[in-house]
């Protein structure tokens, strides 16, 4: 393989020969915050936030610390639930399903049977109503958070960020990022949009609005 | 073996065809239409669209202008994070290495997320030849595939199709390659979502070897980065044991810090998103979390072909939106097939002939099948000048092979060259062009001269050339 690898180089090589070997200038004029909102503002961030959410269809609840636990009960049927390590046990407390851990690690079948999943999350985008998973405490591996029908995620408010710019100095691209935007979906027939194909059909957000929301 | 490209007609005759199937033309006017109203409608809501796009360009000059360097650090990042790379020449060399490492794995059926390379190398009737089925999961990629069909655009690959053609193909195909389509199935799109999602998700279950391309690839960090709606992609990436992503060396973008500029324009220029549903990034291999196993293989197949081209290497900044064929008035009329490739629309017609050369009928046409109106420069997310390669392109077939021209083009040039080398001949041919004006017939020229007024009207001949009238008034002064 050594071959290709010298010959597909060396091609290149003869083929940018008459570029300049410096970097080309690049402009960086674009927006570092969602447009029109300010990002001091966390109200409008999580108005924005909750909205782009629901375009996508997606049930908000908005929430604050101490009302999470008969919030998710009311928004998640009792039944079975895969719940990583590191969800915290007291937002669970009202809930009257069955809790799946994932060690040891359960097969694909028994995740394809959850009825739901339910997660944390590492950063969220206001602007795109994007989630992102990083496989940290709370949001288990990613299989878990794909099989289920239901996904359940729970994000602090200061974990949402008004737009892209912003969130992705936050992440660690060494980890297995999973950035989601709404239900799986589809527009392969006709250009009409189809809710819910090969991934969870539904997703579920629980916001907690805490302190950083009283002092906006 | 799947229907391949291979042996194409030209794309005056494929077009030809193509625009007298009136099914074709509304499936392909109502879905680019749909997707134009779409993706207005959430540029506008960017103030700082231009802007991104400037970013894009430049961003993507910068990695074809060291793409060796940048490859290297690929390499690099991704072998660091237990991944193993490998690089192929062309088509033949990258299904060789891929069909070499699933037959490692001894499976027999692996599944896909579509990827446009692999349809460009034929990497399933590959595997097919090696008795491994290859299933693609994508919707639209299973609706070609099940209807042993070729995609028609690189975004929507069955936008061709229309409800009614895709519930029978999935009546007919489904339960010959797994579960069948339940009974009763309308062609109702959510049933005919629902039909997909129990065929595919047996397959899902089972498959222990997957194979991706990528929409990106972070030189900084190796990281693949796979943009998707259904959760077929993140099926195919987390599920399998072992994952082979083979991607375009021309996919490099440079620091992680950039893709905050590709991911806000794709999913808002391909299918007026602002967001797709699912985006994964993933670095090599993950101890207790998806494929333990990694190959990245890296495809030249006459990319750096195109990347020698002065004018044409701007192409290679495509990040395969398809919003130049959704905007685009012949690939509205005319569909995907008739531009013989898996890449049609204005990037196919610029892209093809600088991948492959234009050495032969099919691909010489391919710059020709434009008119040059220019929608595609405006809405290119990273500013390719389609007309300028498109005209350069021209130029290029002009000046080449002259077995690969228009007849016409050829008749007229070995008559004019003979022509305008004397003047004197010259002069007189233009003499008798005005004395014969009156008796050209104004709809239709003889002969292969006739292409020219299929779609236009024949020009008004002056009586008098303008060098005879300079000569007869002095330059206009008597």
């Amino acid at each position: 393989m050594t071959g290709a690898r010298e010959e597909i180089l060396a091609r290149i090589r003869r083929a940018t020969a008459d570029l300049p070997a410096t970097a080309v200038a690049v402009p960086r004029a674009y927006l570092r915050h969602a447009p029109g909102v300010d990002p001091e503002d966390r109200t409008a961030v999580l108005d924005l936030f909750a909205e782009r959410l629901g375009e996508y269809g997606a049930a908000v609840h908005r929430t604050d610390a101490a009302a999470v636990a008969p919030t998710l009960a009311s928004a998640l049927p009792a039944g079975r639930a895969v719940v990583p390590r590191g969800f915290p046990a007291q937002w669970l407390a009202d809930w009257s399903g069955t809790a799946l851990a994932d060690e040891p690690l359960l097969t694909r079948e028994q995740l394809d049977a959850a009825d739901a999943v339910v997660t944390t999350c590492a950063a969220a985008i206001a602007d795109s109503g994007t989630l992102v998973l990083d496989a940290g405490p709370g949001q288990g591996r990613r299989a878990a958070t794909l099989l289920p029908d239901l996904h359940l995620c729970v994000v602090r408010a200061d974990q949402v960020v008004s737009a892209m710019p912003e969130a992705i100095g936050l992440l660690d691209p060494r980890r297995p990022l999973t950035w989601i935007s709404g239900p799986s979906a589809t527009a392969d027939i006709e250009m009409i949009r189809v809710q819910g194909v090969h991934g969870p059909r539904r997703l579920t957000v629980l916001l907690v609005e805490d302190s950083d929301v009283s002092d906006a | 073996m799947s229907r391949t490209f291979v042996g194409w007609p030209a794309f005056p005759e494929a077009a030809a065809a193509a625009t007298h199937d009136e099914r074709l033309r509304a499936n392909v006017t109502r879905a680019t239409h749909t997707i134009r109203g779409k993706r207005a409608r959430l540029v506008a809501e960017r103030p700082d669209w231009e802007d991104l796009r400037d970013s894009a360009a430049a961003l993507k000059d910068d990695v074809l202008a060291h793409l060796d360097s940048y490859l290297l650090q690929v390499e690099e990042q991704v072998t660091a994070a237990g991944g193993t790379v490998h690089w192929a020449r062309d088509a033949a060399e990258a299904n060789a290495l891929v069909t070499a490492l699933v037959q490692a794995t001894g499976e027999q059926e692996i599944v896909k997320v579509k990827s446009m390379l692999t349809e460009e190398i034929g990497l399933d009737n590959a595997l097919e030849a090696a008795g491994i089925s290859a299933r693609e999961t994508d919707l639209a990629a299973a609706i070609v595939q099940l209807g042993d069909d070729l995609p028609s655009h690189v975004v929507v690959p069955a936008l061709h199709r229309n409800r009614a053609e895709i519930r029978e193909i999935f009546v007919r195909e489904m339960g010959r390659h797994g579960r069948p389509a339940p009974d009763g199935l309308t062609d109702d799109p959510p049933q005919l979502a629902e039909a997909a999602r129990l065929h595919l998700r047996e397959k899902f279950l089972k498959a222990r070897v997957a194979v991706s391309g990528a929409n990106f690839l972070v030189a900084e960090t190796g990281t693949v980065v796979v943009v998707e709606s259904e959760g077929n992609g993140r099926m195919c990436l987390t599920l399998a044991d072992t994952l082979i992503s083979v991607v375009g060396i021309e996919k490099v973008v440079p620091t992680w810090r950039d893709l905050e500029v590709f991911l806000q324009l794709l999913a808002r220029n391909a299918t007026g998103e602002r967001m797709s549903p699912y985006t994964t990034t993933f670095s090599g291999v993950t101890p207790g979390d998806g494929p333990q196993t990694f190959h990245l293989v890296l495809v030249d197949n006459g990319r750096t072909r195109a990347l020698a081209d002065e004018v044409g290497r701007q192409a290679l900044r495509c990040i395969r939106c398809g919003a130049c064929m959704n905007i685009c008035p012949v690939y509205e009329r005319t569909g995907g097939h008739a531009y013989g490739s898996v890449y049609p629309g204005p990037i196919g017609a610029i892209l093809n002939p600088l991948l492959k050369g234009p050495d032969d009928p099919q691909t010489a046409s391919l710059p020709y099948a434009s008119s040059l109106c220019g929608a595609c420069n405006e809405v290119c997310p990273v500013r390719i000048r389609f007309t300028d390669v498109l005209l350069e392109l021209r130029h290029q077939v002009a000046e080449g092979d002259a077995a690969v021209k228009h007849p016409a083009e050829k008749a007229a040039l070995r008559a004019i060259g003979a022509v305008m080398e004397h003047p004197a001949a010259w002069n007189a041919a233009v003499r008798a062009a005005g004395t014969a004006g009156p008796l050209v017939p104004k709809n239709r020229l003889p002969g292969p001269l006739g292409g020219w007024t299929d779609s236009r009207s024949v020009p008004e001949i002056p009586k008098e050339s303008f060098r005879s009238w300079w000569k007869r008034t002095d330059g206009g002064t008597r």
